[in-house]
């Protein structure tokens, strides 16, 4: 090091390679995180930063490569090393053990003896300590499966500094929060921060690292392209060092030009298989030439509305398409009924709904379509017309790599959603649903798939869009319908709205004027966790 | 792609299998003090190098085909039918009913009946387990199984107070006419000076096993019907979406394999006993499990790996008929056989899978 002074990172990372047979995940990475910083990683899905995370945290071993923690070598062979050597996760996916109570999941792993008592006082009284210095509050004795998403993450947090850890590292933290649960977060990280602990943000957001890293690394196909101070450069350079290229953040669209009604819903309920009611009455329009945004934080009922409208569920209540009554009950309905009512549906979940990630691209292209006179020759389907009519499909959205005979999963998540796209859109539906369509998928096919959605609004095609990212709800929506506990809370119009008025309504809060509103969140979330322990029991 | 080439894991992974299998049966073989070798010698000998011996390896292989589609058409739409035995013995009682009581005035047009018969019975038994699964969500595992016992004692029943003929003295319904009588090999292939498959029990029922493998094969590659079920197998959502009912790939999946189950009792039933007898399956509804994970649910696959146990069943009789071992032993073989080709694929896989990265990784360093 050239400057004497100057203290040990908390982590560097020398060299990491890592390969997955011929997929090199991770290529000769180097990086350095000084203590007492965020640090940002930021790149696309599949650019390498999960593995790079894994092989710190002793999941992977690296196949060359050197991790020095606070100025010393590790050999970290798996998470309890990890753990010893003061690095704690939090991942996307919450480790918790639902009929835990909050100790119970804080403690597990980490007991002190074969007698629970003694290990269960100690951790109570260090979670009164944590929760006082950084804001971290939950009641040690709730069970898990009673608390919101915000705060079993909370608890998560809590189990690693519980084990002492001095790094932590978050996976996509914000992912299933609402705005005032993610700036609840980045408090807590804030507060981590001042108090000398180390923090490395994985996300592919770009609002996140600006609002809370100090410095932020950037990753493209298994290499770290740039390290930079985070004030020192801005969502554009950063963008176009994930992609490789200029991307265009903003959707260029005109005004929309919407005619008349086509989709019509009204009092819509639905109820699942645990006897709970996911929708309570739902009514809304969607007009020829117009996409309606359903904002909301995952699991308030946007995606039983898409099974319904789909047709993959029962619903009671009335739903007209161009005028004409269509059947809820399931009895003469299914998916494909839907389809020939002009309703295509771009499902949230392409991995488990839109695709058959087994079956070859060609097969995919007519996934529930597959019963079309065109494709049909004698008792068979005419494969061969199917493969040629895929192969122009997967030309025309620039699937990649254009072969119509691999297998789904071998796509990624862009180009899988490419594919489920051609085949819906090619249909020439007169209503577009869309769930998420930009999940998991990288920029450069974000920018294709924004356009394509402005293109059928422009074609007077209706579009029903759900998406939990705000950002793009805003972009594209004409208008924007709030959805929060199987209600529609409110419409706003883009133009004549913002990211807190709707958080406050994802959050249940209708009266969106005073400053109280901030202080009603947090009460509407607890009595709706109560409300769903009510359920449970 | 972090994946071996689809001829490896087709043909290279059941051929270590049965090697395995085979090496640990040579032990078993020599620690009770016999040659393993001779022994080997012994089954080809009495399974292959005769016509008489391939007259009963491909009897057997018949069962197993059909038994083997059966279970292959339930496991692509993800359901395990573990009751082809039950199945193909209610298949038999349809057979029976079919050739006791219709006079039939020529065995092509009883074959033909006794088909659809044997499909019909097979199916019906498979559509209660079928419908239970798809309605009320009860195990297809568990009601298959269950299934098996009832038809058990249903058919013991039926032959003790119904079925036997007055005067007889075995739960067995009396031997049907000679004009449902169906032509054996040996009645096919061979000539005034040379007898072949002398006194051996395969039948034109052969060839319905392999036009069942073609079937199977265009059912499941070619048609609708074929895709909507694998859609189904692969994810159940995925179905949903796409409006492939659930209940409904349940409910025709379980009814073609039972028909397939059922099929075996024309073999058995029809073509060797000519009258039906109590467990007239004699266990190929769960060899048929074997033969359909060793052939990876390909008709083709199924096909082969049909013949291979045809050649064990025959062989190991061979074996104890000759050789000082017990019968038992030949059961050994034969699970030793089914563990690694069914129950332990991975073991040989995983290896096998690394083995082929690393040297691709070297191929392309």
């Amino acid at each position: 090091m050239s400057d004497p002074s100057a203290i040990d990172p908390a982590i560097e990372l020398k060299g990491i390679s890592k390969a997955f047979g011929p997929v090199q995940a991770n290529k000769d990475i180097s990086i350095r995180v000084m203590p007492g910083t965020i640090h940002g990683i930021i790149g696309e899905n599949g650019a390498g930063k999960s593995t790079l995370m894994s092989i710190l945290y002793g999941f992977y071993k690296a196949d060359s490569g050197e991790v020095w923690v606070n100025g010393q070598k590790k050999d970290i062979t798996d998470s309890q090393a990890a753990i010893s050597a003061g690095i704690g996760m939090v991942f996307q996916h919450f480790k918790l053990v639902q009929n835990f109570s909050v100790l119970e999941n804080v403690i597990l792993g980490a007991e002190d003896g074969a007698m629970l008592k003694p290990s269960l006082n100690k951790a109570r009284g260090s979670l009164k300590h944590l929760a006082e210095e950084y804001e971290l509050q939950v009641d040690p004795d709730a069970l898990i499966e009673n608390l919101s998403v915000g705060h079993q993450q909370r608890v998560e947090i809590l189990k690693a500094l519980y084990r002492e850890a001095d790094i932590l590292i978050l996976d996509e933290p914000t992912g299933v929060l609402t705005p005032a649960e993610a700036d609840h977060l980045f408090r807590i990280l804030e507060g981590l921060k001042r108090e000398g602990k180390t923090i490395i943000l994985i996300t592919h957001k770009l609002r996140e690292i600006m609002e809370i890293t100090d410095t932020v690394s950037v990753m493209r196909r298994g290499e770290m392209t740039a390290t930079v101070k985070t004030a020192e450069t801005s969502p554009e350079e950063l963008a176009e060092l994930m992609v490789g290229r200029k991307v265009l953040l903003r959707v260029d669209k005109k005004p929309a030009q919407p005619k008349a009604p086509i989709l019509e819903i009204e009092n819509l309920r639905h109820t699942d298989s645990h006897g709970v009611e996911r929708l309570k009455g739902i009514s809304l329009q969607v007009r020829a030439g117009e996409v309606l945004g359903i904002a909301g934080v995952s699991g308030n009922g946007q995606s039983e509305l898409l099974h319904v409208l789909g047709g993959m569920t029962t619903a009671t209540g009335t739903v007209r398409v161009n005028g004409q009554e269509i059947d809820l009950t399931g009895k003469h309905s299914d998916g494909q009924s839907r389809r020939a009512r002009g309703i295509a549906h771009v499902p949230e979940d392409r991995h488990h709904e839109g695709l058959i990630l087994d079956y070859t691209a060609w097969e995919n292209t007519v996934f529930g379509y597959h019963q079309a006179p065109e494709i049909q020759s004698g008792l068979f389907m005419d494969n061969a017309a199917i493969k040629t009519e895929a192969q122009a499909k997967m030309d025309r959205y620039d699937v990649r790599p254009p072969d119509p005979n691999l297998a789904a999963k071998n796509f990624s998540g862009g180009n899988q959603q490419k594919i489920v796209l051609a085949r819906e859109i090619e249909r020439d539906p007169d209503i577009l649903l869309i769930g998420q369509p930009t999940r998991g998928v990288d920029i450069g096919a974000i920018e294709f798939i924004h356009k394509e959605i402005i293109r059928l609004r422009d074609a007077g095609k209706a579009i029903l869009l759900v998406s939990v990212e705000l950002d793009e709800i805003l972009s594209l929506s004409d208008r924007i319908a709030v959805m929060f506990d199987g209600q529609i809370m409110g419409e706003r119009l883009p133009d004549e709205t913002n990211q807190t008025e709707l958080g406050l309504l994802m959050a249940g809060v209708t009266d969106t004027g005073g400053k109280s509103a901030i202080a009603a969140v947090d009460a509407q979330l607890h009595a709706k966790e109560a409300r769903e322990a009510a359920q449970h029991d | 792609m972090d994946k071996m080439p689809a001829w490896a894991d087709a043909v290279l992974v059941p051929l270590i299998s049965i090697l395995i299998a085979a090496v640990l049966s040579a032990l078993v073989i020599a620690a009770l003090g016999m040659n393993p070798f001779e022994a080997f010698r012994l089954m080809v000998e009495g399974a292959l190098m005769k016509s008489s011996g391939w007259g009963y390896t491909l009897y057997y292989a018949t069962n197993f085909i059909f038994t083997g589609l059966a279970v292959s058409v339930a496991f692509h739409a993800k359901m395990f039918n573990i009751g082809g035995e039950g199945q193909a013995q209610i298949g038999g009682l349809g057979v029976a009913l079919c050739c006791l009581f219709i006079p039939w005035p020529h065995w092509s047009l009883a074959l033909i009946g006794a088909t659809i018969s044997a499909a019909a019975f097979g199916a019906l038994w498979a559509y209660v387990p079928a419908i239970l699964q798809a309605k009320r969500g009860s195990h297809i595992v568990i009601t298959t199984i269950m299934f098996n016992f009832i038809a058990a004692a249903l058919i013991n029943y039926i032959l003790v107070n119904i079925l036997r003929p007055s005067g007889g003295m075995e739960p067995a319904t009396a031997t049907f006419p000679e004009a449902v009588h169906l032509p054996t090999f040996q009645d096919m292939f061979s000539t005034a000076d040379n007898v072949l498959f002398r006194g051996s029990p395969a039948n034109i029922t052969f060839f319905i096993a392999i036009l069942a493998c073609i079937a199977v094969w265009l059912l499941i590659w070619r048609t609708r019907l074929g895709y909507e079920i694998r859609a189904f197998g692969h994810s159940e959502t995925g179905a949903k979406y796409a409006g492939i009912s659930p209940v409904r790939i349940t409910v025709i999946s379980m009814l073609i394999s039972g028909a397939l189950a059922g099929l075996m009792a024309i073999n058995a039933t029809m073509g060797e006993a000519e009258r039906l007898v109590l467990n007239a399956s004699e266990g190929a509804g769960f060899i048929g499990i074997a033969v359909a994970l060793m052939g990876r649910s390909h008709p083709l696959g199924v096909f082969l790996a049909a013949l291979l146990f045809g050649f064990l069943y025959q062989g190991g009789a061979e074996l104890a008929f000759w050789a000082n071992i017990p019968r038992e032993l030949i059961t050994v073989i034969q699970a030793l056989v089914i563990l690694f080709t069914g129950a332990l694929d991975n073991f040989v896989r995983w290896p096998l899978e690394r083995l082929f990265l690393a040297t691709r990784k070297k191929g392309t360093a």
